[in-house]
């Protein structure tokens, strides 16, 4: 079967800086892939290369068999690959309803069946007390979890999910967690990334570890939990051994 | 109340239909045709700047292009300058096209640097460009259509009302979201599948065959135009700021009320003797005090423009 989406020998330069260097791996669909890293490892700048904010230095990315590393990210959100943001883009002066209307407008033709669909996922992400809330005035936890509605609106087949548990509470993160599972029963495919390691582990049905901008390892979360190059990459090198 | 509100327009553009009918003077009529064309204006920029958020410096171009649209299909053409009303529609959206294509790309401070640039150009050009636009000596309309301003009145008007309904069922639609999330943030707007430069050059087409036709409709009543009028930067293009500003950015009413207030104090100030270009000074200091005691406008800050007129009364 082929992978959903496939990342081949994908390296990005900013100048000299290479934040990405020869990047590969694929997600099957339906699994949940967790994409860990120390700060600065690449995750997020993956994620734009993915989304297509970046256009890759090197190599390329695919998404159903089609080359998209250089199409524009409202065709690539259009083929169906979805995003949220780690530094949440709340569309401000929009009531929380209308935030997920506007991104619901892709797959409707008609404004009542982008209601429709953006009051579903309110529903879904628990968020439709809050719908006529201006999105400035949520609270961290909410306003990441539009980020959620808005992404699953646009009625993607892989979500591509940057630090949606950072900075939540023990209550808003269980939440969250029974929502990436349901997000998972409706047959969607999720790439995570998150510093939160029992979450990760907890959730991923595999995970990528970046570390300066290369794979260091892959596999289950059994696997990575024992992988010394990981626990190298995160704790450092122990000067006594 | 949602009743009321929604025959509000209705009920007012019927009050505006009879007003001729009572007999109003030549000059209040002139007043009036005024106001209504610069609600024209700043509705349209307001779709541009104030949904879309792309805010334009240079609006007086598409003002221009439609006003000199109806001036050489009359100078040149031969044809009655009425004809450049639909042709301005034809012309002022290629060129909105174009314009868009080149500041587009740009994004805030500079996309607004870039138009208010565009302004100028188009002064110089059509100043210089003497075999289409006679240059200096601007274009006259000789035949004057209407000796009584009755009917430009009701022009004018219709005008208005087309422009209102539809900009309302713009914003009220898909292309109204798309407008917003664009302005509110452009990077997450096109992560959920929105075509921003589509979508930006949509608003500024719309944007500018609006301003376009109250150009086109400038020449014929006037009978008059001539580079340093219908390009001007201070005269239409930051009057048409102002408008919006001074009226409430992205709010229906908002250019409706921002026209009256900004033609009504035009008038005032230009009947003070010896001020001269002073009443620049004049609508410089108004967006000052706007910008800082009511930045969202009048309609946009009802609610606090409510609350101070309460200060210092009883309870």
């Amino acid at each position: 079967m082929t992978p959903l989406l496939s990342v081949r020998n994908v390296s990005m330069f900013f100048g000299g800086l290479a934040a990405l260097h020869d990047v590969s791996f694929s997600v099957a669909k339906g699994e949940i892939l967790g994409l860990i890293g120390p700060n600065g490892a690449g995750k997020t700048t993956l994620f734009n290369v993915i989304n297509g904010f970046y256009r890759p230095s090197r190599g390329n990315v695919f998404f159903k068999d089609q080359r998209i590393s250089h199409l524009r990210p409202n065709k690539i959100c259009g083929l169906g690959v979805a995003r949220t943001f780690q530094v949440v883009k709340p569309l401000q002066r929009m009531t929380v309803l209308d935030n997920v209307i506007a991104s619901a407008f892709l797959r409707s033709r008609t404004k009542a069946e982008a209601v429709r669909t953006a009051t579903e996922v309110l529903d879904f992400t628990g968020l439709l007390a809050d719908k006529d809330m201006l999105s400035r005035g949520l609270p961290l936890g909410k306003r990441k979890r539009l980020e959620i509605a808005r992404a699953l609106a646009t009625a993607p087949e892989l979500i591509l999910l940057d630090e949606s548990f950072a900075g939540l509470n023990p209550s808003e993160l269980n939440e969250s967690i029974q929502i990436i599972k349901g997000i998972k029963n409706r047959g969607i495919t999720i790439m995570i990334i998150e510093h939160h390691m029992k979450v990760i582990m907890a959730i991923s049905d595999r995970i990528v570890v970046l570390n300066y901008g290369e794979r260091i390892a892959e596999g289950a979360p059994s696997e990575i939990r024992a992988d010394p190059l990981v626990i190298t990459a995160y704790l450092g090198v122990d000067e006594n051994a | 109340m949602g009743q009321m509100k929604r025959y509000l327009p209705l009920a007012i553009l019927g009050l505006l239909a009879i007003l001729p009918l009572v007999g109003l003077s030549t000059y209040a009529l002139h007043i009036l045709i005024m106001v209504i064309m610069w609600s024209i204006v700043g509705m349209a920029w307001n779709l541009l700047g104030g949904y879309c958020g792309q805010v334009s410096f240079g609006h007086a171009a598409f003002f221009g292009v439609g006003a000199y649209t109806a001036g050489i299909i009359y100078a040149k053409g031969g044809a009655s300058a009425w004809w450049g009303m639909p042709l301005s529609i034809v012309f002022v959206s290629v060129f909105a096209m174009v314009i868009g294509f080149i500041c587009l790309r740009l994004r805030g401070p500079f996309f607004a640097l870039a138009t208010l640039a565009i302004g100028v150009i188009l002064r110089v050009t059509a100043e210089n460009l003497t075999s289409l636009t006679e240059g200096d000596l601007g274009i006259m309309i000789r035949e004057r259509t209407w000796i009584e301003k009755t009917w430009y009145f009701y022009v004018v008007l219709t005008l208005a009302a087309i422009t209102f309904y539809l900009v309302k069922r713009v914003i009220e639609s898909r292309l109204g979201y798309y407008f917003v999330a664009i302005r509110e943030d452009q990077d997450a707007a096109e992560s959920l599948g929105i075509n921003t430069t589509l979508y930006k050059t949509v608003a500024l087409c719309l944007s500018a065959v609006f301003t376009g036709l109250a150009g086109a409709f400038y020449t014929n009543y006037m009978g008059y135009i001539d580079p340093k009028v219908v390009f001007a930067l201070h005269d239409i293009s930051i009057v048409t700021i102002m408008v919006v500003m001074i009226g409430g950015v992205a709010t229906f009413w908002g250019p409706v009320i921002g026209s009256v207030i900004m033609v009504l104090l035009a008038e005032v100030i230009r009947s003070i003797p010896r001020l001269g270009a002073a009443h620049h000074t004049f609508f410089g200091i108004l967006l000052i005090v706007i910008i800082i005691f009511l930045p969202n406008g009048i309609m946009g800050d009802m609610p606090k423009l409510k609350r101070m007129m309460r200060i210092g009364k009883p309870v």
